[in-house]
């Protein structure tokens, strides 16, 4: 159990600190250790847990929870919790405290500049690996396709067309 | 809500937040955002609803918590709240954002897994498939929202192309993939910067 919580620590701290561009930018390298190394949840699991934590209200890395919660109950939640959000908190808030005292410097927008491809690139990289990683079938790429088109060039809220993928692949029967 | 202040006038500077004000404010942008969209739920409420920040405040938190690591909206409530009241004000607003939605996905998390050892109740784990596929068509809409919008020259093109076939395509480990390409973009930056 120690073990356990101990791994769930040193996995989710890590990623942590390497989720630049937001949480979902550590979402591929999350599957691949929970799901081929770990073997702590299947690939199916791992795509559902994902729909619930962005379907939910709250911080999309709240998948970091369920993956806690089916390795170790509860402890494993919280350790889960604690390890996804402590490093990279208390380094925001550093960074909080510096920012205002070099307000202006240049080195702050070529850091910008560099990082914005980045991080752009890391959230179509999350996007693929799980199309990749959970998707098998024809019917679950129409869903992506209709919906990362749908949700690209309208404003339709993001919350009916979750509703509507449920819909869809229940009435297509998969 | 009640201030210190009995009437401020119009052109006052924004409202100083409490500790159990910022807790609330966080809470209910934690209830409300569901499906994503977090950001601007957070704007809505603290700058349009509260008057804690204006608009340029605001967005500089939000450039700030892009870059550094971890989630972006979490970042952006740790900014938030050390600039309104400090060490403790962060603790209110992660409080307030996380408490809620944490116990509400454990709650559908158990249940999901509760459902997927019985037989009539299949059909919750289909329609899971099916929210969780257009979960995946969200972040790629955000992807190509955030090209469209921030995305300029070839280079930076490249340095996106590289990044998400590195890890999405190739699956190399995404700490490897950042000692490479972080370094060559800061370069390309610096060497384009130098250039203008």
């Amino acid at each position: 159990m120690i073990a356990l919580l101990l791994k769930l620590a040193l996995l989710f701290g890590g990623l942590s600190l390497l989720a630049f561009g937001g949480g979902t930018a550590v979402i591929p390298d999350m599957q691949r250790v929970a799901v081929d190394t770990y073997h702590w949840v299947t690939a199916p699991e791992f795509l559902a847990f994902f729909a619930i934590s962005r379907a939910a209200p709250g911080p999309g890395s709240l998948i970091v929870v369920l993956i806690g919660q089916k390795v170790a109950g509860v402890p494993g939640a919280v350790v889960a919790l604690l390890a996804m959000f402590g490093p990279s908190c208390l380094l925001a808030y550093s960074a909080a405290r510096v920012w205002y005292r070099t307000a202006g410097a240049a080195w702050r927008q070529h850091m910008e500049r560099a990082l914005a491809p980045i991080a752009i690139g890391l959230t179509f990289a999350s996007g693929i690996a799980l199309i990749r990683g959970t998707e098998h079938d024809w019917r679950a790429y129409a869903v992506t396709a209709a919906a990362t088109l749908l949700l690209s060039v309208t404003e339709v809220s993001p919350l009916l067309v979750v509703g509507g993928g449920a819909v869809a692949l229940l009435l297509a029967g998969s | 809500m009640a201030t210190r202040d009995p009437a401020p006038p119009p052109s006052a500077p924004p409202t100083r937040a409490t500790l159990p004000a910022l807790f609330r404010g966080f809470l209910s942008i934690g209830l409300s955002s569901f499906g994503g969209g977090l950001a601007a739920w957070i704007r809505r409420e603290v700058v349009e609803r509260r008057g804690w920040l204006d608009d340029k405040q605001f967005l500089t938190g939000y450039a700030l918590s892009q870059l550094v690591p971890g989630a972006t909206n979490v970042n952006l409530a740790v900014f938030i709240g050390a600039q309104l009241r400090g060490a403790l004000g962060v603790l209110a607003a992660l409080a307030g954002l996380m408490l809620v939605p944490t116990a509400l996905i454990l709650g559908i998390g158990a249940l999901y897994l509760r459902a997927q050892a019985t037989p009539g109740w299949s059909w919750i784990g289909t329609a899971l498939t099916g929210m969780g596929a257009v979960a995946i068509g969200l972040n790629l809409a955000t992807g190509i929202r955030l090209a469209r919008r921030n995305l300029r020259g070839v280079t930076a093109a490249l340095v996106m192309g590289a990044t998400a076939i590195g890890i999405g395509v190739l699956r190399i480990p995404l700490f490897e993939v950042l000692v490479v390409i972080f370094p060559l973009s800061l370069a390309l930056s610096l060497w384009q910067g130098a250039r203008r």
